[in-house]
């Protein structure tokens, strides 16, 4: 059962109990059985008593099916779903503040307004730009402005949800 | 009734039914010494080290069907468990180890003997809880004990800060648990245990496989019942030794690394697996692309459901209770059920096989090895409990000691913790006060623990130490010789106690064996006339035995290297 073959991009979410500790437990998982994280988050969800986390991963069929077997494993998780296996909504934010001094302020501005972006922070000099959106789409806007002019982003990582009667509820 | 966040660790361990606790005490739990010293429902063993203690309480639920229970203090205290607790992990083995903490007002401010205890030992735990609130403490036990012991067992730490154990709370212990997030299977899914039984029929080259879990869920007494209903040759992994009578002609033998040749080439080459409650793990099947390139449908029961198609693609999954899907299988037996009768080709097969004789050894100048295994089977009678250490003399044990019954043979088998033998025989008298014990071991192994030789003084633990002596660490010099062109790095021990003298030291019986015909009257001696007292007989053995058949690591499970082939 060699790795290596179709690797695919998933998206697990899992409902976990709100515990302190309880990150630890999955992020400790993944690199003590040698699985990759690319993004991970996590919040409560409106029941205070449990968190709900996304874990953007890489891997063959066969490393999916461990991840999300070693996942239920853990006596916190409560539930586990592959949101990629079906249909689904992912969005990513990204905070990007960029460099806006003379003409590249307003090339700054049409960019953000090309993206639906929204500026919610400006200076003199700088813009904050809130952009919103599959990673892909985030991933443009970084490369379709200027490098140079990029002083400071983050990203929250991907959160998804399954579409219509997929729920994932306790 | 308002009592203190100690007495409610007595108390719950009362209710468990926990009526003794391997530890050693230290200033975060000395609330809860204090509560042990008013009671004396729970027996305290005080051992030398605290490693020792988490052995103990694995072999105590080794050797039983219940749960084994330490207490250690914070700090150093936790850190010397972290061995026996990744040693009982890897053979899920279930055991509540019970923590002192540096008070709650501390945590976090590296006071002295403090440490991270829930993220150390989260690695290697099933499970393991910070109590936070002295209100919440009785039902965290409670949890411990049930996550334990239920499912996939395994160990499950309480980290217990001093400031709870002093703080007075009512104490209600809930009968039981519910917990959202964890609701073990037990049952199989009778669709596919139906498919399972349509297999067995179909089979004409069957073999049954068993590790750990058929020990586990005590379900020796179903597997016999099907492989006898079968006539099915079995194998048992390392950890499955036991599960079914080695005496029996059915039995060929342990299989993998160090299998027998029949056992091995019966994995290889059949056309159905009937895998119980085993991992294809790599000391088991080899190098699994060699292992995949015979074409065999595989069933596999096993409550993890991890543990399927983990290593070795799987045709039939059965996620339960191994005792109880057993049940189930025989249950469909009973109505026109008939095996293939090209089994009986297979069984010639198989005895072919069985002619080469795999575990046939030379007698030399020296001991050998195999030869005191054999004579310590003959004087117990088979029916000691074994408890080993790790290296060529736990291989001996387990390929020339005939297991014919469950929980006899407590090793590490995952983990592979030298040092484990003499507490393991500890646990095992805890446990079982009447039984012989016999901890085989080598002169390298024994030295990891030696301490517990005073513990054992203390509470008249009467172990007999099967001591291999051969001067070098065996196993670690016989892949020197076979791999590294004979370089002995660091495998000669040097400078080895007088085991003798030692063993008089500590107050016990200590006994040199050097000649081949003094190991069968010095083994009768130790088990008649020193049956109550601990006695370390050191063999004097060949210092070249090797450990045979072999299948060398990466290589394919019948690519054996065997005595004959030398």
């Amino acid at each position: 059962m060699s790795d290596g073959k179709n690797i695919m991009r998933h998206i697990i979410s899992i409902l976990i109990e709100n515990e302190s500790g309880a990150l630890s437990r999955v992020a400790g998982l993944f690199s003590a059985r040698g699985y990759n994280i690319e993004t991970l988050t996590v919040a409560p969800t409106e029941d205070p008593s449990l968190s709900r986390m996304t874990i953007l991963t890489w891997g063959s069929d066969e490393v999916l099916e461990q991840i999300t077997k070693q996942l239920n494993k853990l006596i916190d998780v409560v539930k586990v779903v592959d949101l990629s296996e079906a249909a689904h909504v992912e969005r990513e934010l990204m905070l990007i503040k960029v460099r806006a001094t003379g003409k590249d302020r307003e090339e700054m501005k049409r960019m953000a307004d090309i993206f639906r972006g929204r500026i919610i922070d400006v200076t003199e000099s700088t813009y904050v730009i809130e952009l919103t959106g599959a990673g892909s789409k985030l991933d443009s806007f970084i490369s379709g402005i200027d490098a140079g002019l990029i002083l400071e982003t983050v990203r929250t990582g991907v959160c998804g949800i399954g579409r219509g009667d997929r729920i994932l509820k306790v | 009734m308002m009592i203190s966040g100690a007495e409610i660790v007595v108390r719950c361990l009362q209710e468990e039914k926990v009526d003794c606790v391997f530890g050693y005490p230290g200033g975060s739990v000395l609330h809860i010494y204090d509560a042990l010293f008013k009671q004396d429902q729970v027996k305290h063993i005080l051992v030398r080290h605290e490693q020792a203690a988490v052995h103990a309480a694995d072999a105590f639920s080794r050797s039983s069907q219940r749960v084994g229970v330490a207490l250690v203090t914070s700090g150093p205290g936790v850190t010397n468990t972290v061995t026996g607790i990744a040693t009982a992990y890897m053979d899920s083995i279930p055991m509540v180890v019970l923590t002192g903490q540096v008070p709650s007002f501390y945590i976090g401010q590296d006071a002295f003997q403090e440490c991270d205890t829930v993220g150390i030992t989260r690695p290697c735990v099933k499970h393991n809880f910070l109590v936070k609130d002295v209100k919440d403490l009785a039902v965290t036990i409670k949890k411990a004990f049930h996550i334990a012991a239920t499912g996939r067992p395994g160990p499950v730490v309480v980290d217990i800060p001093k400031d709870i154990t002093a703080q007075m709370c009512e104490f209600e212990y809930p009968n039981s648990i519910q917990m959202r997030s964890y609701n073990p299977v037990a049952k199989g899914h009778l669709g596919q245990i139906k498919k399972a039984v349509q297999i067995l029929q179909e089979a004409k080259r069957p073999i049954i496989y068993t590790g750990g879990g058929v020990i586990l869920s005590d379900a020796a007494q179903k597997l016999t019942e099907l492989a006898r209903k079968l006539n099915f040759p079995v194998t048992n992994t390392l950890m499955g030794l036991g599960g079914y009578p080695a005496t029996d002609k059915q039995f060929v033998g342990m299989l993998g690394m160090h299998g027998t040749f029949e056992a091995n080439n019966a994995m290889q080459y059949s056309d159905v697996i009937l895998a119980i409650g085993a991992r294809f793990d790599d000391r088991v099947i080899g190098n699994p692309e060699h292992f995949e390139q015979e074409k065999r449908r595989v069933i596999h029961i096993d409550i993890d459901p991890s543990s399927i198609s983990k290593r070795v693609k799987v045709d039939v999954p059965i996620v339960g209770n191994v005792n109880d899907v057993l049940e189930e299988i025989l249950k469909l037996m009973d109505s026109g059920f008939k095996t293939d009768p090209e089994v009986a080709n297979w069984w010639k097969q198989i005895e072919e096989w069985r002619s080469r004789e795999s575990l046939r050894y030379k007698q030399a100048e020296h001991i050998m090895p195999q030869y005191v295994i054999e004579k310590l089977f003959e004087v117990t009678g088979g029916d000691a409990y074994i408890t080993s250490d790790v290296g060529q003399h736990q291989m001996f044990a387990a390929q020339y000691y005939k297991f014919d019954k469950p929980r006899r043979w407590i090793n590490s088998g995952g983990l592979g913790t030298m040092g484990v033998g003499l507490p393991y025989g500890m646990g095992v008298l805890m446990a079982n006060p009447e039984a012989q014990v016999a901890c085989v071991t080598g002169e390298g192994s024994i030295q990891m623990c030696i301490q517990e030789l005073s513990t054992c003084k203390q509470y008249g633990f009467p172990i007999k130490i099967i001591n291999l002596n051969n001067g070098m660490l065996g196993m670690v010099r016989q892949w020197q010789e076979m791999f590294y062109s004979k370089r002995y790095s660091q495998s000669y021990v040097t400078s080895l106690p007088d085991f003798v003298k030692l063993a008089e030291a500590y107050g016990h019986v200590g006994m040199k064996i050097e000649r081949i015909e003094d190991v069968e009257p010095a083994l009768r001696k130790a088990f008649t006339e020193h049956k109550n007292d601990l006695v370390f007989m050191d063999f004097i053995i060949d210092p070249v035995a090797n450990v045979f058949p072999m299948v060398s690591a990466g290589k394919g499970l019948t690519e054996m290297i065997l005595a004959e082939d030398l």
